[in-house]
């Protein structure tokens, strides 16, 4: 599964725009990762700040 | 007494009360959104913008940089929003040359470096002045389609779902946008086509407080560049942005960021932390469908080169309102109507940014040493008599070889 580590987070929004099936929203100051995601792991090669990581 | 609101759209009690229906439909209220916005309502439209935001221009994500002339075209300078003014840059290459370049040559990302914190609200004020309505902490999340045209949106405020139905929606919401998914046009970007970036705030340290400074090369900003932007007298705004797909974990724009600010601001306070993403993908295929206008980074129209994106916005901005306004006094607001914004968009800068993609496509692609041989070539070039276009023109002409595959782009 995807983890999104609040207390890194910069609710940027980089993550959203590179997620292919669209999964992640950002709501004002935090991320959301729907179910429909499918652990690809693109927004955390994007995450400017080492916010998100793919957990196996 | 004069009426003050003659001439004016009705705009009494309307404070906090929405109404069910509007013509035009702003969503984001960043500079894209806010001049859409106010460029409606003055064509007299009924118009409401909403920001997921509860503070319109906050949190900042962007260096700030903007070109004097482009930005005039919009709105007069005001001291309340610039936070410095530059006159030139200075491009310093791997090897640590420098090259300074006048204020009239180096093009688009010099000018002012503003306040975007204020800059935005005020963008927003004049919108609402002009007649829009505005909801902050009001976000969309999704957009009613009705035999195949965008109608509207609905939206969630303080816990409150409802429908706000639109003849026409815009799409302003950014890098992150959704409105144009959920109305079918596929915004996602590739990996390498978003450069993200870090930026400190740093204060008490010595800079050229009228320069804004160009870094290069691997150990600094790999595939992308680092800037030093002044922001007063003893403070600037330091970023970078990388934009190929290399971002292990060594490669963050964060620890970059934070290596050379430690190696060349050791004394430096770090005041604000800013991150983000932009798109250097080049514009959308498609930035309209029936109802429906994308504008700014929601269309990825940001330069790919530079980065900068907040005069393109608003030049966007300024386009679609005008459209929007012409559409609806038609009552037709089908795709194929709403395709004149496109239109005039990619005729005013559909070339510029096919240039500036071509040439960043080739830039990621560059060693240290080409960095190093480019900037050296620029060297004895006398600037005062050279335009951005002419200095690239003379830097093809002195490295033909390593700059073949842009020749045809420039002569």
């Amino acid at each position: 599964m995807i983890s999104v580590n609040r207390y890194k987070c910069g609710y940027c929004g980089a993550c959203v725009s590179v997620c292919p099936v669209g999964a992640i929203e950002l709501i004002e100051t935090w991320i959301e990762i729907s179910d429909d995601c499918t652990e690809c792991g693109t927004c955390a090669r994007v995450c400017p700040i080492g916010a998100i990581e793919v957990l196996k | 007494m004069r009426d003050l609101r003659k001439g004016l759209p009705d705009r009494r009690n309307r404070g906090f009360k929405m109404k069910a229906k509007y013509d035009v439909v702003v969503v984001g209220a960043g500079p894209a959104g806010a001049i859409t916005a106010k460029t409606a309502a003055e064509g007299g439209l009924d118009v409401l913008m909403i920001e997921k935001r509860q503070e319109i221009g906050d949190p900042v994500r962007c260096a700030e940089g903007v070109a004097k002339p482009q930005l005039k075209k919009h709105i007069e300078p005001d001291e309340r929003w610039i936070s410095a003014e530059v006159k030139g840059s200075r491009i310093i290459a791997p090897d640590g040359t420098a090259v300074e370049l006048l204020e009239d040559i180096s093009g688009a990302e010099v000018g002012y470096v503003l306040e975007r914190k204020v800059f935005d609200r005020v963008l927003a004020d004049e919108a609402a002045l002009a007649g829009a309505d505005v909801r902050v902490k009001t976000r969309a999340t999704g957009v009613i389609i009705e035999d195949g045209f965008v109608k509207g949106i609905t939206a969630t405020h303080l816990g409150e779902e409802f429908e706000i139905r639109a003849d026409i929606v815009i799409g302003a919401d950014g890098i992150e946008s959704k409105i144009g998914r959920w109305a079918g046009i596929d915004t996602t970007l590739a990996a390498s086509e978003i450069a993200s970036g870090a930026q400190f705030l740093v204060t008490d340290i010595e800079i050229d407080c009228d320069r804004c400074e160009f870094y290069l090369g691997s150990c600094v900003a790999p595939t992308g560049y680092l800037w030093v932007f002044p922001k007063g007298v003893r403070s600037a705004n330091v970023g970078l942005a990388i934009s190929e797909d290399i971002r292990d974990s060594g490669n963050r724009p964060i620890t970059l960021l934070r290596k050379f600010v430690e190696a060349h601001y050791p004394n430096g306070k770090i005041i604000e932390i800013v991150v983000g993403g932009v798109p250097v993908s080049g514009p959308l295929d498609r930035m309209v469908a029936d109802g429906l206008i994308l504008v700014g980074d929601a269309a990825h129209q940001s330069d790919p080169l530079t980065g900068g994106g907040i005069i393109n916005a608003m030049d966007a901005g300024k386009i679609a309102g005008e459209v929007a306004v012409r559409a609806i006094a038609e009552d037709d607001v089908s795709k194929a109507r709403l395709q004149e914004y496109e239109t005039i968009w990619r005729a005013q800068f559909g070339k510029k940014l096919e240039r500036s993609l071509a040439v960043k496509n080739r830039f990621v692609e560059m060693s240290d040493k080409d960095l190093n041989k480019l900037v050296h070539t620029v060297d004895d070039i006398d600037f005062s008599t050279v335009d951005l276009p002419g200095l690239l023109v003379k830097i093809i002409h002195r490295n033909p070889k390593m700059l073949f595959s842009l020749r045809k782009l420039f002569m």
